[in-house]
């Protein structure tokens, strides 16, 4: 009996070894170590063609920028990250205030990046971005009268507007992009409307709200470009027929533009790894990986020799809002108080 | 040694308790304006909600079980545990899937018949979903209870209550449901627990309560101060909860007089009684588990091509060898503080020794701020010594590590643990021990050659259990986990989360699967102790 508790004992913790085994082994080999908020199955393609190409391991933390960022703080000088991965820049700015990240000069990275696309002084670049648009139904909406964010605020809308919680960096975003351009006022008045205007308390993610759109609940859907671009290529056929039930728009064509917002990285201000760590944003940067994002995820490109996918370029062309987007990090906790004060859930 | 462990144990408690006395910031003062309201409501909705439908449903199933006699009883009789099985999050995602615009009911509605069911009608993302969802795959806690309460209940009782002219309901409340009363109370505690554990069903469904509060103070407004406040609060009421159910337990105690009770004889259920009970049977295991399963396994059908590669293999055996690891420094734990208790047969130390297990009754999250900050401290203190003695820094050597997640499960789980241990050690009685003494071996070895061979059963079943709750664990998982680090249940949220349900059903089948073992095993052992 005791012998095979031994036995037991012994044979579990040579499993236990084996499984912890990856983040001990570390002495010798290129690492670079990476804090993402990205889960996507492209990413790590592109990771492993990385290691392929240089011999540097890519090592991950999967988890919400706000965790990673508070992670990343409370591990201070001592913290293993080297470049942090988010889907928003309002993040980066966040990363960026609390003095977390360092500048790098590349020219790679300087030739590959429209500058309103990437901090001044390098702090942080961004690698695709995604439109914040309108999902209209085709059935109900007629195009023509779609206008502008502001608009939706518009009684006439009431009771069709479908749009997620402000809970959501993507929507804090796109309030913090309306005060800037309208001031605190109007977009109080602007989050009050919308309130008002929902077609159901908020709830789900942006495919929800598409859903909702295709199945009747409100007409109006406040999405990002590439939820609808998966949908749309969808292995099931239902999701693909929601998202064929909507049309796009993008909004603000003829004042600032649509609202865009990057997903980004930044350098460690403490990286052990740095040079490794600008190795694999200028990797990111470049055509072929920067073709295998907008492929694979449907977003936009930053690159501008790489061609968009099929699907979304379907939508055309569009004006961009061309505010640089620290500005909207600036505001960001301006957005999330005007959220809970018009009672946006 | 066994003081050690516990001092250990209880550091996320004294961490909370001593952060308790720094002022609290200004992200406080806006929860508290504009948020704590709307944590403390849904939390308390959430918990009378789900006790009350939960108790509803697994005493009335427990009682039919129990007293009648119909076809497939036997069955019935284990296969409403199975829900147990099933994490809450996971119930959470497949119902939500099942339900949504493109999942398999609204389409069938829509395609078929030409309905268009999108709307409130089907919605199960609000707080009555969560309670639903929290209900059905908690409800065997007091259905177990419950069951093994009425079958241990004297015929005699019942029968007078029957020769006095009361009908089977009147019996039923006035007296099987008061004799059960500590039985279901102790099952609806354990439940409150769970719920006020859960991160992932209403962090799912969009239902703010203080777990996600924890997670939302700490991470997005960045503030581990008010974190804690919550956390506090949290602990609180556990404790509360945990008081109210011994006091409570201690006042109800029924006598059942002294003759033994009579051979237990279940009355056959005829007619439309009979179809009735099975029919409210069937459909309970159906929409607990049956429905869920099917969904889960036609999307695995669907999706597993694309999802099980090497990584997730390697995510399996990762998952299985930390719950196995865990299990092992578990037992070792348990075996240690049990036997130092039944060597000195000292009064405090078996009082102090239950305090070790009240990690079971903290939420995750909190364990995880509880544990998270005191090794980061430690570990800057490690660095500066090293760095003062001019050796190259180590690094952060315990947060972020594996040691950590393992700590905070074993301070979580130990309970899970500790009982069954406890018990055996108390059936096999001091009487062995003491021979054992006599003829001269010494405590380890009396240990090893006597104590351990006995309980056998109960480490087997000690390990087991603490291997499915380790491996079902989510919220102490996503803050702990160090690098390159998912574990199936991370990997079923994070796809959830990422709004791909349909893959993330590869992770959770696992997940049930290996809890389904655990479930018939326990089972067995209410059968055999019943007889």
């Amino acid at each position: 009996m005791f012998k095979n508790i031994i036995k037991t004992t012994a044979f579990a913790a040579t499993l236990f070894m084996m499984a912890c085994g990856g983040n001990s082994t570390q002495e010798q080999e290129q690492v670079v170590n990476l804090y993402s908020h990205r889960h996507y199955e492209a990413d790590q393609k592109l990771f492993e063609e990385f290691t392929k190409e240089t011999g540097i391991k890519v090592n991950v933390v999967n988890a919400s920028a706000d965790e990673l960022i508070q992670k990343l703080e409370l591990e201070g000088e001592n913290s293993p990250a080297d470049v942090l991965f988010t889907v928003d820049a309002g993040r980066l700015h966040r990363a960026e205030v609390k003095g977390l990240l360092q500048p790098i000069t590349s020219d790679v990275l300087n030739e590959n990046i429209p500058a309103n696309l990437r901090h001044p002084e390098g702090l942080w670049f961004g690698l695709t971005y995604r439109a914040r648009v309108i999902a209209y139904s085709k059935e109900r909406v007629d195009p023509a009268d779609l206008s502008t964010y502001e608009d939706l605020a518009n009684e006439r809308w009431k009771g069709k507007v479908l749009v997620r919680s402000s809970e959501n960096v993507y929507n804090q975003s796109l309030l913090a992009s309306i005060i800037a351009a309208d001031g605190a006022e109007a977009a109080t008045a602007w989050a009050e409307g919308m309130v008002a205007n929902m077609a159901r308390a908020p709830k789900g993610g942006d495919r929800d709200q598409v859903k909702a759109v295709a199945g009747g609940e409100g007409d109006i859907a406040i999405t990002n470009t590439y939820y609808v671009g998966i949908m749309l290529n969808d292995s099931n056929e239902e999701e693909r027929k929601a998202a064929e039930a909507v049309g796009i728009f993008f909004p603000n064509q003829n004042d600032r533009g649509t609202h865009i917002n990057i997903s980004g990285v930044g350098v460690a201000k403490y990286a052990p790894n740095k040079e490794n760590a600008i190795k694999l944003i200028e990797f990111l940067s470049q055509e072929k990986a920067q073709k295998v994002l907008a492929e694979e995820n449907y977003e936009y490109p930053v690159n501008a020799k790489v061609s968009i996918s099929e699907t979304i370029a379907a939508w055309g062309d569009f004006k961009k809002d061309s505010i640089n987007l620290a500005k909207l990090g600036e505001l960001n906790s301006e957005a999330v108080v005007t959220f809970d004060k018009a009672g946006w859930k | 040694m066994a003081i050690i462990i516990l001092l250990v144990i209880a550091l996320p408690v004294f961490t909370i308790v001593w952060k308790l006395f720094d002022s609290p910031g200004e992200t406080w003062t806006h929860l508290v304006d504009t948020l704590l309201w709307d944590y403390s409501k849904n939390t308390l909705l959430l918990l009378l909600g789900t006790a009350l439908f939960s108790a509803i449903i697994g005493v009335t199933a427990a009682w039919f079980i129990a007293n009648y006699e119909f076809p497939l009883r036997k069955y019935f009789e284990w296969l409403l545990i199975l829900p147990l099985a099933v994490p809450a999050y996971i119930m959470a995602y497949t119902y939500a899937g099942m339900l949504s615009y493109t999942g398999p009911i609204q389409t069938f509605f829509r395609n078929q018949l030409g309905w268009n069911t999108s709307g409130p009608f089907l919605d199960i993302m609000n707080i009555p979903g969560a309670m639903f969802i929290l209900g059905i795959s908690l409800f065997p806690y007091v259905y177990v209870m419950a069951r093994s309460s009425f079958m241990q209940q004297s015929r005699n009782l019942q029968e007078a209550s029957y020769l006095l002219g009361m009908g089977s309901f009147r019996t039923f409340f006035k007296v099987a449901l008061p004799m059960a009363r500590p039985a279901i109370a102790g099952g609806l505690s354990l439940i409150a627990m769970e719920v006020l554990n859960d991160y992932g069903t209403v962090k799912y469904f969009g239902v703010n309560t203080f777990t996600t509060g924890i997670f939302r103070a700490w991470f997005s407004l960045g503030d581990a101060g008010a974190a804690i406040y919550l956390s506090a609060i949290l602990t609180v009421v556990v404790f509360a909860l945990l008081w109210l159910e011994t006091k409570q337990r201690g006042e109800a105690s029924y006598t059942q007089g002294s003759n033994a009770p009579k051979p237990f004889v279940r009355k056959a259920l005829i007619g439309w009684k009979k179809w009735t009970v099975l029919s409210f049977l069937i459909s309970l295991f159906l929409v607990a588990f049956g429905f869920p399963i099917a969904q889960i396994l036609a999307w695995v059908w669907a999706t597993f091509h694309k999802v099980v590669t090497a990584d997730f293999i390697q995510i399996i055996l990762r998952s299985f060898s930390l719950a196995v690891g865990t299990g092992l420094f578990i037992v070792c734990f348990a075996i240690i503080m049990l036997y130092a208790v039944r060597l000195t047969k000292v009064k405090w130390l078996q009082t102090v020794s239950k305090l070790a297990v009240l990690g079971y009754a903290i939420p995750g999250a909190v364990i995880a701020v509880g544990i998270f900050i005191p090794l980061l401290q430690l570990d800057n203190v490690i660095i500066d010594v090293f760095k003062s003695l001019s050796f190259a820094s180590p690094g952060l050597l315990f947060s972020g590590s594996v040691f950590t997640l393992i700590f905070a499960y074993i301070v979580r789980f130990l309970a899970v643990g500790f009982n069954p241990i406890d018990a055996g050690f108390q059936k096999v009685g001091r009487h062995v021990n003491e021979a054992s003494r006599l003829l001269g071996f010494s405590d380890t070895k009396t240990l090893f050659k006597i104590d351990l061979p006995l309980i056998r059963n109960s480490i087997f079943s000690a390990l087991l259990l603490v291997f499915v709750d380790v491996l079902k664990e989510l919220p102490l998982t996503l803050i702990l986990r160090p690098f390159n680090f998912q574990t199936l249940a991370t990997k079923a949220f994070d796809m959830a989360t990422n709004e791909m349900i349909a893959e993330s059903a590869n992770a959770s089948l696992i997940i049930i699967m290996t809890g389904i073992i655990p479930v018939i095993l326990l089972n067995r052992i209410i059968r055999t102790r019943k007889a």
